[in-house]
């Protein structure tokens, strides 16, 4: 017989592992990923394979020689800052764009704060952000989606872009919708301009309900963005929908439902208790809307996040779940 | 409706009741016993018998070394050959009788036949007399003296007994096997505890993995309620499986709602909880005359061929025990004695069993080994998963860090030490391990504090005086 | 454009000035008036905040050192009697000198004297393990090697040496602050007195189970047989609860003890030579031959004495 094993108690492990969870993100993403490739060809394989592959290697490059610990790869955090990042990038972006993006994200935003678990701010949020402030011409240069074996590039604005362009010029917002051609029915199955993960709320949402059904996160971060969008554009848009565009067109474009199902959810820079986790989405929500609203820039939703997230040790200081037997 | 749980965390392991279909089996008497001195919580029992003594089973061998003791009586008949320090499961030396195993003569008065008696007296008194000579203590893993427990300090009422069916832990079944072939000692050990307690409610928690439990105890204890009215008011309530229900804490706030403050005992709330084997010990001492010489295991593992539930004499060697029921295969990694949440790990197969003894489970590596500590990735789940609304992730980096200030105010004395956090940590880090140090020591700094205002107290008073 | 420029400075350094204003007003009332001795003991003091005086860090020990009488009690074993000489010659105090001391880790339960008989599959810390079990050898009293001496030493001195799975004192960095000591759960590290020029005699075992059992466990612990209490001509060793244990202060550095152990738990580190065992045992056996003849002349004689 062998030397028999002691440790302390408990003796069973369940079967979750870091490396379960971050897989299961991954497969959540795929259909929202399938469908841009389909929509955007070759362009946005590029843009994914560079990104997934420029984070890998940065991670691996800087916990091996930098940091001198084991390389935490093999956890596929990496994989997913890559996936979420080049989803929000324009598939027209040049690699070397997208490579300086994953640079920011995992070398600084994640690897400098002490690598996975460490970080404050969402690493694939503040690559894309960093890469909109630095490199605004790429960042905002739409094209089209045309299918895999299209042709002719047509760039154009996306739904938000063209919203606030035309009302700058004075137009109001229903001559726009219906000058650009926006159709609830293409926000949902991907017809606009936009980023990859921008172009099918329906891929995303059927990735959403996978990590529901894997328990891999819970709904409450995600419901409460939705509802505090839907609620604050309801009001604006009661009050002028000339000016103001409506809830269900908030709610459907932009980065909405990728930053609310898979960015806004993520485990480490997103509050540990419910009713934090709750503030965290109604505070992301207004804070996108007025953006969208009120800002110079069409899209609020990487900002939001990108604030709130600096709002997460104050949150869990604020919220502690019920103890059993204490008032 | 959907049935009770307690309303904070828990998780939900596979049950693995691989050996519910097993009868309980009598093992057959080792040829040596070693019968620990420590086998309830408190202080160590004083041997009264001397190395050359005969002694029965039954008889007498140690006395309470304190309030919070037992009795400890020789589970076997023959001469005690050596009286020491033998390691237990742990390594650990602890005061044992030895005793030579010759024939198997009971000391007189005990009933072992296998009638049932189902009536009982009035006397309170005597039925507490019994059961703390017969060496009763708490079966369902904390071994608390049981006339300790039945005794509520005054001023404080007990509205409600529970008995606890849960067995919430993976894999045990002996509870389950109890409430099956045992049903009415069960019940009436219900009712004799109830009546001592001066309660008019008594509940049956079992979990709902149990159905054939749930329901042939409904029809025991209405048989019984039909034989006398001292068996009113008892009730079989079925409970959502979910670990850890058998907590007491748990099981309390599931069965009547109600939290049992920090620091308090389940009295406060006017609860008091027993389990199963705990009432039929009650039974066997108070109608039989017998006191705890022997208990019921379960022998059970994915890698040993054939499952066992087993009722083994107190000092069996556990090698012995494994040993009768098959032997250890060559894929055994790890023996642990009770289930594998709370249970322990068994470094010497050659400790005794003792009194709390409540299964002995073989797991593979493959089962057990630990996952490699990675970094926290803030999920969370050890706070969904802890029963006891704490956050296992905080008070472990607290604990890492030496903040003990941090820790008492974050309730690392509340910790029941389940396990759900490190079951449920995606990262493997090894929550309970280091926790478990912190709520040492934020219960010495309690228990200094206490010390150091009983003997400001004192000074303050003598003055006075 | 100049005037915003002479504006810009003007305003600038009227703010500087009502703000340092503000500030130095501050100070003033919030001043706290401390002895100036405090910061001169502490400037001297080593500065490792170790905690081996039982004080929170050096500037508690300052404080506590100039608020008491006299340096009585009140100790910094790192610096040694250097800093306390300057501390002494601060505070007005006189100084007492005292022995040197390093850690010493007693047990001799490498890999080779001891085999593991269970593997520990928990969080590597010598606590966490102490308060499972007794451990995965079959001795319940030796080290854990899990390293919670060496992750408690501030001063780098202690290491863990895999070849024999227990932890090495670097004489030079220990400084005999104690951390060890606290931190194993075993009480296996003692501090010794260093010895003339770092010559001293230890037991390094401390498993108190009787003879057969610590070896069956051990190979080299001490089964506490005694031999080394009786060669002692120095009265040095004292043998409690199955464990023998030298007194640095009787101890004359004689070595017999060591060349007498039947198991090698008995240790003399750093002796010019090495112990020449067969020699030390002849002289033993020598002197306890002339001793027994002397003993047996004198009965001799008293008997002869009763017949004449």
């Amino acid at each position: 017989m062998n030397k028999l094993l002691v440790s302390p108690s408990p003796h069973l492990h369940s079967d979750l592992s870091t490396k379960r969870l971050m897989r299961d993100v991954v497969i959540a993403l795929l259909p929202a990923v399938l469908v841009s490739v389909v929509f955007y060809g070759w362009k946005e394989l590029l843009v994914l394979a560079v990104s997934v592959l420029s984070c890998v290697s940065i991670e691996y490059l800087i916990t091996k020689y930098m940091l001198h610990r084991p390389s935490t790869v093999a956890d596929l955090s990496a994989v997913v800052t890559g996936l979420l990042m080049a989803m929000n990038l324009p598939s027209t972006t040049p690699w070397w764009v997208v490579f300086l993006g994953a640079l920011f994200a995992i070398g600084v935003t994640k690897m400098t704060f002490g690598g996975l678990g460490q970080n404050v701010f969402n690493p694939a949020i503040a690559g894309r952000v960093f890469l909109l402030v630095s490199f605004p011409t790429y960042m905002t240069h739409w094209e089209m989606p045309k299918g895999l074996f299209g042709v002719d590039a047509v760039t154009g604005a996306t739904p938000l872009g063209a919203i606030k362009e035309g009302l700058l010029q004075g137009a109001s917002v229903p001559d726009i919708m219906s000058a650009g051609g926006y159709s609830y029915g293409s926000m949902l199955f991907a017809n606009l301009g936009g980023s990859a993960g921008e172009i099918s709320a329906l891929a995303l949402l059927l990735g959403f309900v996978y990590l529901i059904v894997r328990k891999v996160i819970k709904p409450h971060i995600t419901l409460s963005i939705w509802g505090t969008v839907a609620l604050v554009s309801l009001i604006f848009w009661l009050c002028d929908p000339l000016r103001f565009t409506d809830p269900l067109f908030n709610l459907l474009t932009g980065g909405m439902i990728l930053g609310s199902c898979f960015m806004a959810t993520d485990y480490v820079t997103s509050p540990m208790t419910e009713k934090g986790g709750i503030l965290f989405g109604v505070g992301i929500g207004f804070i996108t809307m007025m953006i969208r609203y009120f800002g110079s820039y069409p899209e609020g939703m990487s900002f939001a996040i990108l604030v709130m997230n600096a709002f997460v040790p104050l949150i869990n200081n604020w919220f502690h779940h019920k103890k059993y037997g204490r008032a | 409706m959907s049935k009770r749980t307690f309303s904070i965390g828990g998780i939900h392991p596979h049950d693995n009741k691989i050996s519910r279909e097993c009868p309980i089996e009598i093992l057959p008497l080792p040829p040596v016993v070693y019968v620990s001195m420590s086998q309830h919580i408190g202080a160590p029992a004083k041997p009264v018998v001397a190395v050359g003594d005969k002694v029965k089973a039954g008889q007498v061998i140690a006395e309470p070394g304190g309030f919070v003791s037992a009795f400890i009586h020789s589970p076997v008949s023959g001469t005690v050959k050596s009286i020491g320090p033998v390691k237990d499961l742990a390594g650990n030396g602890q005061n044992t009788v030895e005793i030579a195993v010759e024939g198997d003569e009971w000391v007189e008065g005990v009933d072992l036949s296998g009638d049932i008696v189902r009536d009982f007296p009035d006397d309170n008194a005597a039925i507490m007399d019994k059961i703390r000579l017969g060496g009763i203590v708490g079966l369902g893993g904390a071994t608390f003296p049981t006339q300790v427990k039945l005794s509520p300090p005054p001023g404080k009422k007990c509205e409600m007994l529970i008995i606890n069916g849960c067995e919430c832990e993976p894999y045990l079944t002996c509870n389950y096997r109890y409430m099956l072939e045992r049903a009415e000692q069960v019940v009436i050990g219900t009712a004799i505890i109830k009546q001592v307690l001066g309660v008019d409610k008594a509940t049956i928690a079992i979990e709902d993995n149990k159905p054939e439990d749930i329901a042939h105890m409904e029809e025991v204890v209405r048989t019984l309620a039909a034989h006398s009215p001292k068996y009113a008011g008892i009730t079989v309530l079925a409970m959502q499986t979910k670990y850890p229900e058998g907590g007491e804490k748990q099981l309390i706030d599931a069965v009547m709602h109600r939290q049992v403050p920090s620091g308090g005992l389940p009295i406060d709330v006017g609860a008091v909880v027993q389990n199963v084997a705990t009432a039929f010990a009650v039974y066997e001492a108070v109608q039989k005359n017998k006191p705890l010489v022997s208990n019921t295991m379960t022998v059970t593992g994915n890698c040993l061929p054939v499952q066992h539930n087993c009722e083994v004499r107190i000092g069996t060697p556990i090698s012995f025990v494994l040993e009768r029921c098959g032997g250890l295969p060559d894929s055994a990694a790890k023996v642990i004695s009770g289930g594998p949440m709370m249970g322990k790990a068994v470094s010497n197969l050659d400790a005794a069993t003792v009194k709390g003894t409540s299964g002995l489970l073989v797991l593979t590596e493959e089962q057990t080994r630990r996952m490699p500590e990675t970094h926290c990735i803030r999920c969370g789940k050890c706070s969904d998963a802890c029963p006891m609304g704490l956050e296992p992730f905080l008070l472990f980096r607290f604990t890492k860090a030496g903040m003990s200030d941090e820790l008492e105010a974050n309730a690392a004395q509340d910790c029941i030490e389940c396990g759900c956090c490190l079951y449920s940590c995606p990262a493997g880090l090894p929550l309970l391990d280091i926790i478990r140090t912190g709520k040492q020591q934020v219960m010495g700094i309690i228990k200094a504090r206490a010390a150091a205002a009983k003997a400001a107290a004192a000074v303050a008073g003598q003055p006075a005086k | 454009m100049s005037t915003t420029v002479i504006w810009t400075i003007a305003i600038i350094s009227i703010l500087g000035m009502i703000l340092a204003f503000v500030l130095w007003l501050i100070a003033e009332k919030f001043k706290v008036i401390e002895d100036p001795r405090i910061d001169e003991v502490e400037k001297v003091m080593p500065g490792a905040n170790c905690g081996g005086c039982g004080f929170a860090g050096c500037r508690a020990f300052a404080e506590a050192a100039v608020k008491a009488t006299d340096l009585e009690g009140n100790y910094c074993p790192v610096g040694g009697n250097d800093v306390m000489a300057r501390v002494a010659s601060i505070l007005g105090y006189e100084v007492k000198a005292k022995a040197p001391t390093v850690a010493v880790v007693r047990c001799n339960g490498s890999c080779s004297n001891r085999q593991t008989v269970n593997v520990y599959d928990g969080v590597k810390t010598c606590k966490v393990k102490a308060s499972l079990y007794s451990g995965d050898t079959g001795c319940s009293f030796g080290c854990l090697g899990c390293g919670d001496c060496v992750a408690a030493c501030k001063f780098g001195a202690l290491s863990m040496d895999p070849a024999t799975g227990l932890p090495v004192v670097d004489e030079e960095k220990c400084t005999a602050c104690g951390a060890c000591v606290k931190a194993c759960p075993k009480q296996i590290i003692e501090i010794r007195n260093k010895g003339p020029r770092g010559m001293r005699m230890f037991v390094s075992c401390v498993n108190k189970d009787k003879g057969p059992s610590a070896r069956k466990a051990c190979a080299a612990a001490c089964i506490g047989c005694g031999i080394c209490a009786k060669t002692c001509t120095h009265d040095a060793i004292v043998l409690e609860n199955n464990v023998a244990w030298i007194d640095p202060a009787k101890c004359m550095l004689c070595r017999e003890c060591e060349a007498m152990c039947p198991t090698g738990a008995i240790h003399g580190v750093n002796f010019p030579k090495p112990l020449d065992k067969e020699a030390v045992k002849a002289r033993i056996a020598e002197r306890n031959k002339k001793a027994r003849e002397a003993a047996a002349a004198a009965v001799t004689k008293e008997n002869k004495g009763e017949t004449v």
